[in-house]
């Protein structure tokens, strides 16, 4: 069931109605629908991982279009001291009236150099910039045409060749889980029988909780919605992280033309789900949980970002006053440390002060009697 | 007189001459090989590449036959080697083959000392061979030869081309060690990739200068092989120990969804050639070429930097004995100097502490003096004043005295005085 069709088979038609209150604000599904098709989405993606693993090929494939055309990869010895870069594609596509603003952001050079310290830094960088950019324009005084480039999801791409997660994917993965959602995925993952697919997700799983790596989490489903939903949900918890596969070709298999790769052993098709979890990565990125996406970008990690930099900003204030707010904001309701401490103090003087008051009306009542 | 004969017999020509019959030293060749065949042969492996690539599988496959391995973690702090040696035998061959793991390469975040491990390592058993060879006591014939015989690069399938840490790598062991790159877990590349994959690597491995191993054209039994062998590399190589029933043949295969990859068909991947070339036709010539070849390089080196030459500065060959005599002079002078220094600093050194201690004994006794004189001053003035005290007291006392007196002379009217 698709996502519109749930919408539609809630609205109680009119002749449900036996009240003659029938208010009529069970359409305000309706109308949301509506101005939200006439308003356009945007989505930014971002896909992270060493070179040769795939990540064009499965952007290509999950929005079905050509966004690299003319690239140019770097030879082994110009990649030695390479330092990461951060390019931005954009493409609108549409889709039976719906207009999708879709951004896709690369990190090419993430973790070819020999010596890759640091190496995510530019990444966490241009997430922050783009939640810098926001924060202004939130706070600016024409509010009416902001643009949110702020990074929903970050793909990222872990090597099938190893046994499990490398210190370069704990540290990047560790560095980036507060600041955008991670959804981790195995590439390439034709290389791997059923058998050892099973094996490396429980790996790392098991990896994923011993490091405590806060990876993108699906929202429990509601316990009002029907058993086909919830059975779809579990299924899909339980085979994270991903195993893909991508593919920019069409092949003939078993009498229709899939996107696939044709070995001479046989042919593996994208959209097969025994083959591969690209559908499973399809539905959850696009179909259903698109709008999750963007609500946890900016009710948890840009609101965190702002907390954060309201914080700097005010004790850089306090420490110097001559430098004025570029931003309006609200006085500090969270007190520092400081003046807590007087308030405390105080409190205890107070406290001792009735303390004693108490114990001089009790002697003067033992007095009188 | 000795001598001129001598000379006179090495400047003849040497002759071509024909036999009237068999004689029969054409059986040197078998006798050479029954000879090899008791001794046993030796053969050291090292497998470079990342952890997980599969390099255990493909020597488990190879050799068909599981040798132990657990698997390594991602998270060791360097790259370390980790030798192990087998005993095979196959018909009445035996074969000692010491395989040799690089366990974390590839992990760390920063990878740029990590060749300096294996390098480290394959120079070891060079400079033992040597040692073993410059002894005066030596016992070449059953000496286990350690010396890498060949390096397998594992290359990791991305596709595009090699990796800055591959190049580095390479770069810095293809002088030392006879390198056969391949490239590893091959069923993830289809066909057309695989063919640009390989030319990348080629192209990229020639346009920076590494010197892969080639395999030999000069000996016309094996030429031709592997001349076209040549052309297939860096071979792309499938490894499994697991065993599938292909129609009615059970065959070591990877089992997909959507396939079966057979590790012994030469269509899906390159395994059969990798074996041919390796075991059954090139073993000896890749012993030999570490020997004559990496193994004489590394000797040059290393006695040069002693400082021995093979010919002095007038061009005149110089006997080993001469600059074994010459340097051993030179270490006794050494070490002679060396133990004059530490002696000085040695009495350097006493002498320091000496006056040291002498000086705090004068501060000591300079101490001593000063709290002493303090001491019979405040004796002196505790004297003074219980003196004083005595002195009050006694007036005092002869005060009381004469008072006691008066008051005893009038007792009775103080009396009444004090009644009314």
């Amino acid at each position: 069931m698709t996502a519109s069709s749930r919408y539609r088979s809630r609205v109680p038609r009119p002749e449900d109605a036996e009240e003659k209150e029938y208010v009529g604000f069970a359409t305000l599904p309706n109308q949301v629908h509506r101005k939200s098709v006439k308003k356009g989405f945007d989505f930014t993606l971002m896909v992270a991982g060493e070179s040769g693993l795939g990540k064009s090929t499965l952007v290509n494939s999950l929005f079905l279009t050509d966004l690299h055309k003319d690239r140019k990869l770097l030879n082994a010895e110009e990649r030695i001291n390479q330092t990461v870069e951060i390019t931005k594609h954009t493409v609108d596509i549409e889709e039976k009236g719906v207009k999708l603003k879709l951004t896709i952001v690369d990190t090419p050079g993430f973790g070819d150099a020999v010596n890759n310290t640091e190496c995510w830094r530019p990444i966490t960088g241009y997430i922050d910039q783009q939640f810098e950019q926001y924060f202004r324009d939130e706070s600016g005084l024409n509010r009416k045409n902001i643009q949110d480039n702020r990074v929903h999801c970050c793909l990222y791409f872990i090597p099938p060749f190893g046994h499990g997660l490398r210190p370069v994917d704990i540290e990047f993965m560790k560095a980036l889980q507060d600041k955008v959602n991670v959804v981790p995925l195995i590439a390439k993952a034709d290389c791997l029988t059923p058998l050892e697919i099973k094996k490396l997700k429980e790996r790392l799983r098991e990896e994923i909780d011993k490091y405590g790596i806060k990876i993108y989490q699906f929202p429990d489903c509601d316990s009002d919605e029907d058993e086909e939903f919830k059975r779809q949900d579990k299924e899909l918890k339980e085979s994270t992280p991903f195993a893909v596969i991508g593919s920019n070709t069409v092949v003939e298999a078993r009498g229709q033309r899939v996107r696939g790769r044709l070995y001479p052993w046989g042919i593996v098709e994208v959209e097969n789900p025994s083959h591969c979890d690209f559908v499973k990565l399809r539905t959850m990125l696009i179909r259903t949980h698109m709008h999750d996406l963007k609500d946890i970008t900016s009710d948890c990690h840009y609101e965190n970002y702002r907390a954060q930099c309201i914080q700097t900003m005010t004790s850089k204030m306090n420490a110097d006053k001559r430098v004025e707010s570029p931003i309006p904001i609200l006085p500090l309701s969270t007190p520092d440390v400081e003046t807590e401490k007087l308030i405390k103090m105080k409190d205890d003087e107070l406290r001792r002060m009735q303390q004693m008051l108490q114990k001089m009306q009790q002697q003067m009542h033992e007095q009188d009697l | 007189m000795a001598a001129t004969d001598v000379d006179v017999f090495s400047n003849e020509e040497k002759r071509n001459l024909s036999l009237g019959g068999h004689v029969g030293f054409d059986s040197l060749p078998d006798q050479l090989v029954s000879k090899s065949v008791t001794q046993g042969f030796c053969f050291n492996i090292l497998c470079v590449g990342e952890t997980g690539i599969g390099k255990s599988t493909l020597m488990n496959t190879l050799f068909n036959t599981m040798f132990e391995n657990e698997e390594a973690s991602h998270y060791q702090n360097g790259v370390y080697l980790r030798p192990r040696t087998y005993d095979l035998q196959e018909s009445n061959v035996h074969l000692k083959l010491t395989i040799v793991d690089t366990v974390g390469f590839g992990d760390q975040i920063n990878k740029e000392d990590s060749y300096k491990p294996i390098v480290d390592y394959i120079d070891t058993q060079f400079e033992n061979y040597l040692q073993e060879e410059l002894k005066i006591k030596r016992s070449l014939f059953n000496y286990h030869d350690t010396r890498i015989h060949i390096c397998l690069y594992f290359i990791a399938p991305t596709g595009h081309s090699l990796k800055s840490l591959d190049l580095v790598t390479m770069k810095k062991l293809d002088s030392k060690v006879n390198i056969i790159p391949i490239i590893a877990k091959a069923d993830t590349i289809s066909k057309s990739e695989l063919h640009k994959f390989k030319i990348k690597i080629m192209s990229e491995l020639v346009s920076n200068g590494v010197q892969i191993y080639q395999f030999p054209t000069d000996d016309e039994a094996v030429s031709e092989i592997n001349a076209s062998m040549n052309a297939h590399l860096p071979f792309a190589v499938v490894g499994s120990v697991e065993e599938v029933k292909v129609g009615n043949k059970t065959v070591r295969a990877r089992q997909y969804p959507w396939g079966v990859v057979q590790v012994e068909n030469e269509s899906h991947c390159d395994f059969v050639k990798l074996r041919e070339m390796l075991i059954r036709v090139n073993m000896e010539d890749l012993r030999e070429q570490t020997h004559a070849r990496h193994y004489e390089l590394y000797r040059r080196c290393k006695l040069e930097e002693m400082g021995f030459k093979d010919t002095d500065p007038d061009s005149q060959p110089f006997s080993l004995q001469e600059t074994y005599e010459a340097k051993r002079k030179e270490f006794l002078g050494d070490l002679q100097r060396k133990e004059e220094e530490m002696r000085q600093m040695f009495v350097n050194k006493v002498k320091e502490t000496e006056a040291e201690l002498k000086e705090k004994e004068r501060e000591l006794h300079d101490k001593f003096e000063q709290l002493k004189k303090l001491h019979q001053e405040e004796k002196r003035k505790v004297e003074e004043k219980r003196r004083d005290l005595e002195e009050e007291m006694n007036a005092f006392n002869r005060r009381k005295v004469a008072a006691e007196t008066l008051s005893l002379s009038q007792p009775l009217k103080k009396d009444k005085d004090k009644k009314n």
